[in-house]
């Protein structure tokens, strides 16, 4: 981590009450360029507390099997800086407080600690409940500990998940909507289960996890390539941003700092990885509302760009162009100036084409006013990307911490407080604006150079830790490599794990009709979510 | 003859009917930029569901595989009542106006019946939907059928048409308001946007496609057909009764040739207008369905008072 941000007032106060749980000097480290605190287990729960107290926003729990005890992280942020807190506990007796109490985004990711490691948090509200454990594994197995092998043990048919405890509503009248995970368009995934009135939402809960592939099972024993790759198939649509987030943290940990040129690259590839994605949800929102039109129009200009990436980069997605030490890909003289005339082409296309939406009463009867989340609750939930960003949470991890190459650009991260969807739709449209003038700034500015580093292999121990923003957000990632070159702990966490329990909220006292276009405004990614 | 063409009629909306959908979309792709399918798509998905197995759900009842013949066959009695090249059929001398809405009516039944029977909860839902929205679009569509009757003395749509036909090119603000009022119960009828959406894959949004989800094979072809009859009855009866001029009185060759010919042009502009509407409107939220369909209400009603102040009081 580049430190932009100077040391102030509040992460001062702030650190000197955490320190106070540190009991001596030693405690206190760094792991790439990132304040780390080693607390006592019992110091668990008392420290969210004290994060809470000052605003920290609370970003992820992962955890470790190091046969004998398991550690856990826990990675906060306060005032643009991140700090990591790491305690370790007996494997005989893995109990640790909950930080759920005090964090709602800790509810799905402390569950799924819980389901991968048998790591109890005392003190979780849903405690007992499964996540990421459907019905595949026997309740005493758990998959991410070491002793559990990759291929696990397949069962001929597994059991049917139907006693899993939905919160009911009941009244007269009330009714339960269960909608997927098989829906009736090709999109990945996910179960819905409405509770009504009429057409009124009174409670939405998502039920996921129907795509985990055991990304953190398989990363463990590769090497830094293939981690790359796996990476970039955590979410195909964030391809770029987990590849780039998943180099940056190996790099960290093996010391190694990638050319200025090959950074470059990598924001080039991520910003066309933003405005392309922001295209085609921009598009799917106006078919949600059917308005085809809009959908043509946007899905054209988005294909006409992955179109670009395969003649660039030789992918559509421009997956596996980011490798560790730089990029694969590299522009020549000619290739800048043509994408600078795409990106001129776009932005006179976009202009038209937003009066014309800018103009559609219908379509904006739909967007407005539906699917508030408001900027307390998006604070709460610590709410990231665009989804955030809509309602008033200007974290954006490009501007602070800050990375290359956004530190030497100009960058202006917009910012709405509406919070509905006709503001995430917006946003996306100035955040698209916004890439286009950081892809123009860089291919002025790039540097000539090699954009590829020799790689130099970390010591077995060495750690890792990264955080990009990606399309949809703040994406985290982790690593620990083994000897040889090898990783031993790969953890990847996509904006959509904070992201998808908005929904929920989102959807509350809306109506059922109204769930798609809400739905598509947040656009979590079921696989980022359930890894 | 007369008999010949009773029967050749609805046998021509059955085939003409996939023909209008396909239209339709050739306009709506045309709109949007796009390349559009062929006009004979809606014909090849039709032959492509009748040959594929038909799977019903294991919950499903005797209404479930009933429905679809029910449907399919009050639309086409339905289709018998509609004069759609030629006036003065046999048929039209049994059946009035009134009894193509209880065709509608009947048809609406069975499939909200279907959709109930499954036992899922898009089924209800698009039910549900269905009804609310039918309660408010049948008053309307009642209120322009008095208007004509009125205006024609007569619930009998060929003696309507007659009618008229025969009082050559008048223009009388009750008609100008039943056309408009009829117009938008023909969209919130047939599930068109910015109603319903015929294409969607949104469950939830769902009203006309959510009943008929679980069909499949060649019950689905049933339903999908039926519902493009429906698309085209209102087409026709929106075409004839407003703007009946060169349909066929008798029965030569050439009467119907023109006839034929006149509706088509008729039809294919008023696909136009409502591929237009299709392109500019985005799909309304379903609370303002209700506003949409007062408003037809209130243009029914215009129509109706402006008929009996301006065309009986003072006429």
């Amino acid at each position: 981590m580049t430190e932009t941000t100077k040391p102030n007032g509040a992460w001062d106060v702030f650190m000197s009450e955490l320190n106070a749980l540190a009991e001596d000097q030693a405690d206190r480290r760094t792991l790439s360029g990132v304040d780390m605190l080693m607390l006592a287990p019992e110091n668990w729960g008392k420290a969210a507390q004290i994060a809470r107290s000052h605003d920290a926003r609370w970003a992820g729990v992962w955890a470790e099997d190091l046969s004998g005890r398991f550690s856990v992280d826990c990675c906060l942020e306060c005032q643009g800086r991140y700090l990591i807190l790491r305690t370790a506990v007996a494997a005989e007796h893995p109990e640790l407080p909950s930080h759920a109490p005090f964090y709602p985004a800790a509810d799905r990711a402390e569950r799924h600690v819980r389901d991968m490691f048998g790591i109890r948090f005392i003190g979780h509200p849903l405690q007992e409940q499964r996540w990421t454990r459907h019905l595949a594994w026997a309740d005493d197995e758990f998959p991410l500990r070491k002793d559990f092998p990759a291929q696990g043990f397949p069962q001929a048919s597994t059991p049917p998940d139907k006693d899993y405890p939905f919160l009911k509503a009941e009244g007269p009248s009330v009714y339960e909507i269960p909608v997927g995970p098989i829906h009736a368009g090709i999109i990945e995934p996910g179960h819905f289960r409405f509770q009504a009135v009429g057409e009124t939402v009174l409670h939405l809960e998502e039920r996921l996890g129907y795509v985990h592939k055991g990304i953190e099972k398989i990363a463990e024993g590769r090497d830094p390539v293939s981690l790359a790759k796996l990476a970039g198939r955590i979410s195909g649509d964030s391809a770029v941003a987990h590849a780039w987030a998943a180099c940056r943290a190996m790099e960290a940990a093996a010391g190694l700092s990638c050319s200025e040129r090959a950074d470059y690259m990598r924001g080039i590839l991520a910003e066309r990885e933003r405005a392309i994605n922001h295209l085609g949800d921009m598009a799917a929102m106006c078919n949600d509302v059917g308005f085809a039109f809009g959908y043509y129009q946007f899905g054209r200009l988005r294909e006409l760009w992955l179109r670009d990436n395969r003649t660039l980069f030789a992918h559509r997605l421009m997956m596996d162009c980011i490798v560790p030490g730089g990029v694969a890909v590299d522009l020549k003289f000619d290739d800048c100036a043509a994408m600078k005339e795409t990106i001129a082409t776009l932005r006179a296309e976009l202009s038209d084409l937003i009066k014309i939406i800018d103009a559609n009463s219908s379509l904006e009867d739909r967007f407005l006013a539906a699917g508030v989340l408001s900027p307390a609750q998006a604070q709460a939930l610590g709410a990231l990307g665009f989804v955030g960003r809509a309602s008033g949470q200007i974290f954006d991890v490009r501007k602070a911490p800050g990375y290359p190459p956004y530190d030497q650009l100009d960058l202006t991260v917009p910012v709405e407080t509406d919070g509905d969807v006709a503001a995430r739709f917006w946003l996306r449209y100035k955040e698209l604006r916004t890439a286009c003038r950081l892809l123009e700034q860089m291919l002025e500015q790039m540097p000539e150079g090699a954009v590829l580093a020799d790689w130099r292999t970390p010591e077995a121990g060495a750690e890792g830790f990264a955080a990009v923003e990606g399309w949809r957000g703040e994406i985290l990632c982790y690593v620990r490599f083994d000897e040889g070159n090898r990783i031993a702990r790969y953890y990847p966490r996509d904006p959509s794990q904070i992201n998808w329990p908005a929904l929920e909220k989102i959807q509350i006292g809306n109506i059922v009709p109204d769930f798609p276009v809400c739905n598509k405004s947040v656009n979590g990614s079921y696989s980022g979510q359930d890894l | 003859m007369a008999w010949l063409m009773a029967i050749g009629q609805p046998l021509l909306f059955i085939l003409i009917a996939p023909l209008l959908t396909g239209w339709i979309k050739f306009v709506k792709c045309r709109l949007q930029n796009r390349k559009a399918p062929s006009l004979l798509q809606p014909y090849r998905d039709l032959r492509k569901l009748w040959v594929k197995e038909a799977i019903l759900p294991e919950t499903a009842s005797w209404i479930f595989s009933a429905a679809p013949v029910i449907v399919f066959a009050a639309m086409l009695l339905a289709a018998a009542i509609v004069p759609l090249v030629a006036v003065n059929l046999p048929t039209a001398r049994i059946a009035d106006v009134f009894v193509m809405v209880g065709f509608f009516a009947l048809a609406r039944t069975f499939l909200v019946l279907a959709g109930m029977d499954i036992g899922t909860a898009f089924g209800g839902m698009g039910a549900s939907r269905e009804m609310t929205i039918s309660s408010m679009a049948e008053p309307a569509m009642l209120m322009v059928v008095f208007t004509l009757a009125m205006s024609a003395q007569t619930t009998n749509l060929s003696l309507a048409m007659q009618y008229v036909l025969d009082s050559g090119l008048v223009l009388r603000p009750s008609f100008v308001f039943a056309l408009a009022a009829l117009m938008l119960v023909a969209i919130a009828e047939t599930g068109r946007i910015p109603i319903d959406n015929p294409a969607t894959h949104l469950e939830l949004t769902m009203i006309h496609e959510a009943m008929i989800l679980e069909y499949s094979g060649r019950y689905l072809a049933l339903m999908e057909w039926a519902s493009q009859i429906k698309l085209m009855l209102y087409g026709v009866l929106i075409a004839n009764m407003f703007f009946p001029w060169h349909i066929a009185t008798d029965f030569s060759l050439e009467a119907l040739a023109e006839g034929l010919l006149a509706i088509v042009l008729k039809l294919a502009a008023l696909s136009v207008l409502l591929a237009f509407s299709e392109t500019l409107l985005a799909k309304m939220r379903i609370f303002r369905v209700q506003e949409f369909l007062s408003f037809a209400y209130l243009l029914s009603v215009l129509g109706m008072l402006s008929h009996i102040i301006l065309e009986v009081y003072y006429g």
